[in-house]
């Protein structure tokens, strides 16, 4: 990295800012590897798709669909050297050799030119019966069609298996390299399997606790390029943002509301760590909790009456919860003597947190009705969980070989990957609610 | 700048010790070192070149910076997941304390920092929490309210990046500022 001694750091910081918020930035991309996957996954024949003569696709778009359905551990795509036939119609397709292949479902498709680009049609079908479960026709721009192969990956995930697939969503993370004066610290964003990274905020100065509004179009999170925690919220399609809270001590762990109406946040300006609400419209700030001891870390209900957050008031830091607009909290971690950064699955059953088992911080999900915690990780410094916005995986950070790595957990238990990138520390992933 | 200066003695110290500290040269120097170095001039007409001696009298920003004074130690450190002040930093802190108040146009800033253990925005306000145990004993002490800020970077910015005992302890700590 070049050094810029003369320029006073100040300048510096507001230089970096400046390249971040202009443009979103291409960054190196995450790369994933499975690193466990579920013994009970559903063998399932996505066949190359079709061309129209002469054409090439920009993208191997059955090799990306494939991809995003072996990540979620549920399916196991077939290597296509295993491939008897390469049907790209319903009439071409035998269902007898699909069969005795061991296939219970089959994809083709094709892409043919269109003036905005492609469109790619796919087809889904059940093997033993010779039916068809969906078949659905996009128009995509050249640039779009990894996006459009992950809305297929969706479709069929949600046929299949009922619930919706998450393929076509986003990731964001903090990314750092360097240390004091050389310290790099980036705010970036990646779909689901890694690809296009972009920076959105880049920063000599700490980032943190990136958060999504629930529409998926904006992030909230902290950042200390003025040499003091202030939190901002930006919108992803322009870069625009805005300065939310920037009071004297600690301004911290942002988290929207379900609908988008409040930002709940961590402030230490009236002497403590505690907890308020600030209305996004009339700018109102509410006080939600009141004690001596560390609040922090809110995380709001699915259906927006509660927040849990993490407390230190009865000697170490346990997850409590209280209603929304504040009041008496009651404890609910059961077990371990560290529980922190909570958070709701999507049904609002469960609860994903950090853990301590053995001296080791680790992920784990609380069973709100049976009060089980089960552990979703083996790391000794596991932090930031987010529940997949379908609930059936946790992205989390973890070290691997003494970096800073991404990782995610089937929630069902056994399939996992890792995310890494190939140089400098990731960590604090959040995961994008579903694209509408 | 101290530091540099340092770099910039023992620079040319280790190149005119020569041959004298080949035991020492398997040691690796600092890449930066020639860099750092006076550019040798060459006088025309001359065979000789010359260098300037740069001045050894260092200079501080203040007495805190001075390896000499009392008010040179300016970290605290602390216990895990705890903000009290340990007995043996009071002295520390009552010096600046001192110092401080016979010097109402000084401000620090009291910076909070944690190891990495548990979560970042836990560990963000125990920074801060032990960057306001500082500041209320210096209250204590009589310092002017106005003369001192906190800040905390919770684990943001260890002093020692690895992840054992002997690099926690070195990151669970507060810094006076000046």
């Amino acid at each position: 990295m070049t050094r810029y001694s003369c320029l006073p750091r100040s300048l510096f910081v507001v230089v970096l800012i400046l390249v971040g918020l202009g443009q979103a930035l291409a960054a190196p991309r995450l790369n994933i590897e499975i690193t466990g996957g579920i013994e009970s996954a559903q063998p399932i024949a996505i066949v190359p798709f079709g061309t129209a003569d002469g054409l090439i696709p920009p993208v191997d778009m059955a090799a990306i669909i494939g991809a995003d359905l072996a990540r979620t551990g549920r399916f196991k795509p077939m290597p296509t050297r295993d491939m008897l036939d390469m049907p790209s119609t319903r009439e071409e397709v035998d269902f007898r050799d699909w069969s005795l292949l061991g296939m219970n479902n089959l994809v083709i498709g094709r892409v043919e030119p269109d003036p905005t680009g492609y469109r790619v049609s796919f087809t889904l079908f059940d093997v033993f019966r010779g039916t068809e479960l969906a078949s659905t026709s996009l128009v995509s721009t050249k640039s779009g069609m990894r996006q459009t192969a992950h809305r297929i990956a969706d479709e069929i995930h949600e046929k299949l298996t009922g619930q919706p697939g998450v393929a076509a969503t986003r990731i964001a993370y903090i990314t750092s390299t360097g240390s004091g004066a050389d310290l790099t610290v980036t705010l970036r964003v990646a779909d689901a399997d890694g690809y296009n990274p972009q920076t959105i905020v880049s920063s000599a100065e700490p980032l943190m606790s990136p958060a999504w509004s629930p529409d998926g179009q904006r992030l909230a999170y902290v950042s200390f390029e003025n040499k003091r925690a202030a939190i901002y919220i930006q919108e992803l399609s322009s870069g625009r943002r805005e300065l939310v809270a920037s009071h004297p001590g600690i301004n911290g762990s942002p988290a929207f509301s379900p609908d988008g109406s409040r930002l709940a946040m961590t402030l230490s300006k009236d002497g403590n760590p505690d907890i308020y609400s600030l209305n996004l419209l009339s700018r109102e700030l509410t006080r939600l909790t009141d004690h001596y001891a560390i609040d922090t870390e809110p995380s709001w209900s699915p259906d927006g009456q509660s927040i849990i957050f993490t407390s230190d008031r009865g000697g170490s830091p346990q997850i409590y919860r209280m209603a929304a607009a504040g009041g008496p909290a009651e404890r609910i971690s059961v077990e371990g003597d560290y529980n922190g950064r909570a958070s709701y699955a999507p049904d609002g059953r469960s609860i994903v947190m950090v853990t301590r088992v053995n001296g080791a911080f680790r992920i784990g999900q609380l069973d709100l009705a049976r009060g089980v915690t089960r552990l979703l990780s083996r790391g000794d410094l596991d932090e930031s969980p987010s529940f997949a916005p379908n609930g059936a995986m946790v992205i989390y950070a973890t070290i691997h070989g003494h970096r800073g790595v991404l990782a995610t957990a089937s929630v069902e238990g056994g399939g996992s990957q890792r995310l890494t990138q190939d140089s400098g520390q990731v960590r604090e992933p959040a995961w994008s609610p579903l694209r509408r | 700048m101290t530091e540099s200066r340092t770099t910039h003695l023992a620079a040319l110290f280790l190149i005119l010790s020569g041959a004298g500290l080949a035991g020492c040269a398997s040691r690796p120097a600092p890449s930066d070192m020639s860099a750092s170095m006076p550019t040798p001039t060459t006088t025309v007409g001359s065979a000789a070149t010359t260098a300037p001696l740069e001045s050894t009298r260092p200079t501080y920003a203040g007495p805190w910076e001075d390896p000499s004074s009392p008010l040179y130690e300016r970290t605290i450190y602390f216990d895990y997941d705890n903000a009290e002040i340990k007995p043996q930093y009071l002295d520390v802190i009552r010096t600046h304390a001192r110092y401080l108040g016979s010097q109402p146009g000084t401000r620090v800033t009291l910076e909070g920092h944690t190891d990495e253990r548990g979560t970042r925005e836990y560990n963000l306000a125990l920074g801060d929490q032990r960057a306001e145990s500082v500041r209320r004993f210096m209250l204590a002490e009589g310092v002017p309210a106005k003369q001192l800020a906190t800040l905390s970077y919770g684990e943001e910015r260890p002093a020692d990046p690895g992840h054992s005992e002997a690099s926690w302890r070195l990151n669970r700590r507060v810094i006076i500022q000046y």
